[in-house]
């Protein structure tokens, strides 16, 4: 049942063309970022930085948006002998499915066409992960609040927070008690944000990490090994799951 | 006739407001049910918990004798028309009928009479978001009848309709009566009620405030209308 509300959803999704642009202009930035520079090394930290910060906001605001405007969608199959687990999920997987795809096509193939290695790859998999738990955030911004411009305020200020105030936080916890040795503390701070999460993973795959000091190699000692990878992989996937569970809940019990 | 739905101590608040208060009422099969009252006295919280969209804080919905809070399984047995009915805008009229019968799972047994009578099919290519509001309502009536349902609820059915569909309908209504089946409708028109309704549940301040026959109604009063029955009962 998740799955065939899933597929109406796409079948929705794709004939608008919010998503087409959406694909075209990270095709765009990507094959130009490519083109522009031969070192395909610099082209991939340049992508880098572009997509940490446009991929969870397209992510965040396109699935609140869309939520909302399905809103008397959700209504209707309320009405109807289905799950409200299932209808949830359904959207969950509808929506993210046709934002992959954006993803699949805007990046994934540029990478794969330019600079097809390890870091691609890893590239490819936090910005997919990274999606899936901007996704998630949406569905729980949407589901906490009742109206749209509510909705779409919430999503915008979570992304806010992410992308640029977290940072700022961090570097005043770094200012504040710069007298003590911070490194361990650093990596439990940086699992509270998935965008950094997803930062330090692709910069270490790009073995810049000796640019970036003691810390750095401390990094590189800790997420650059086998435990520290999978370390941050859980933590990418809990980013996905917890908000979605928290989602699920509101909305069972939620009035329509 | 068998009792469909039972609802027993239904208590509801949005914030500090207390739109449901302890609401018990039954139904039976067999009737047209006219559920009537002032603004903000329920009837739709009412029957949107019926319909499961709104979970009441405490009280029982039995639906054929079993409890049916938090559950959903049910619903295959009711159809529903909403006061304004809103689909995906991108969907043509017989992709949403596809559509609702993938997901209801059932492909046989369909009742298409309304998609007949309002001549649907012609209109069949047409996206949703270009529909006027009375062929909108029409979609909502052949949705609601569509699945053969032992519980038709129509929350304003005729608002929009132009009369020669409000008759169509009014006609289907009386049909499905004699099926054994109950029909829940909210309505302000009083008209509409006296011709198709034969009993009137009148709630209050989300309180039943009284569940009578029309006849009995009229025959209590004296009065032949039943608008003009009811300003007589409430203000006895």
């Amino acid at each position: 049942m998740m799955f065939k509300i899933a597929k109406y959803i796409i079948f929705d999704i794709l004939k608008s063309k919010v998503l087409l642009a959406y694909t075209l202009l990270l095709a765009i930035i990507c094959t130009s970022i490519f083109m522009a520079d031969a070192d395909v090394t610099k082209g991939l930290v340049s992508i880098t930085t572009v997509m940490l910060i446009i991929v969870p906001l397209v992510s965040i605001v396109y699935a609140t948006t869309y939520y909302f405007n399905a809103y008397e969608f959700t209504e209707l199959l309320v009405s109807q002998p289905i799950s409200r687990l299932h209808i949830l999920m359904g959207k969950y997987i509808g929506i993210s499915t046709s934002i992959l795809l954006a993803f699949v096509l805007g990046v994934c193939v540029p990478i794969a066409v330019f600079a097809f290695s390890t870091t691609g790859l890893t590239m490819m998999a936090t910005g997919a992960l990274l999606t899936l738990s901007f996704i998630s955030l949406a569905f729980w911004a949407s589901t906490i609040t009742r109206d749209k411009a509510k909705g779409i305020g919430l999503a915008l200020m979570i992304w806010f927070y992410f992308a640029i105030i977290f940072d700022g936080l961090v570097l005043l916890f770094l200012f504040l008690f710069g007298d003590y040795p911070l490194e361990k503390a650093m990596i439990a701070i940086i699992s509270l944000n998935p965008i950094d999460l997803a930062r330090i993973l692709i910069l270490l795959q790009l073995d810049i990490s000796a640019l970036m000091g003691y810390t750095g190699a401390l990094y590189q000692q800790f997420f650059g090994s086998g435990l520290g990878i999978a370390f941050s992989l859980i933590l990418q996937l809990l980013w996905i799951v917890i908000p979605m569970i928290l989602a699920l809940k509101i909305f069972k019990k939620k009035d329509l | 006739m068998e009792e469909l739905i039972k609802i027993s101590n239904l208590k509801k608040s949005f914030g500090k407001l207390n739109v449901l208060k302890g609401l018990n009422c039954s139904f039976n099969g067999g009737r047209v049910v006219s559920i009537l009252g002032p603004n903000a006295s329920g009837k739709t919280t009412l029957i949107k918990s019926i319909l499961g969209m709104v979970i009441p804080d405490s009280g029982e919905i039995f639906f054929k004798g079993s409890p049916v809070v938090n559950t959903y399984q049910y619903k295959e047995n009711i159809g529903y028309m909403p006061q304004i009915g809103r689909y995906p805008d991108h969907m043509q009229i017989g992709q949403l009928l596809k559509m609702m019968q993938d997901i209801r799972k059932k492909h046989s047994g369909l009742d298409e009479s309304l998609i007949a009578a309002f001549q649907l099919q012609s209109m069949f290519n047409k996206a949703m978001h270009t529909l006027s509001g009375g062929t909108r309502q029409k979609v909502s009536a052949a949705l609601a009848c569509l699945f053969n349902p032992d519980v038709l609820i129509l929350d304003e059915p005729t608002a929009g309709l132009d009369p020669l569909a409000a008759e169509i309908l009014k006609e289907k209504i009386q049909e499905q009566k004699a099926k054994g089946k109950l029909i829940l409708i909210t309505s302000h028109i009083m008209s509409e009620v006296d011709e198709i309704a034969d009993e009137v549940m009148y709630l209050f301040e989300g309180q039943v405030k009284f569940f009578m026959p029309l006849s009995q109604i009229k025959s209590s009063t004296g009065e032949e209308k039943l608008g003009k029955a009811l300003t007589k009962i409430l203000a006895s």
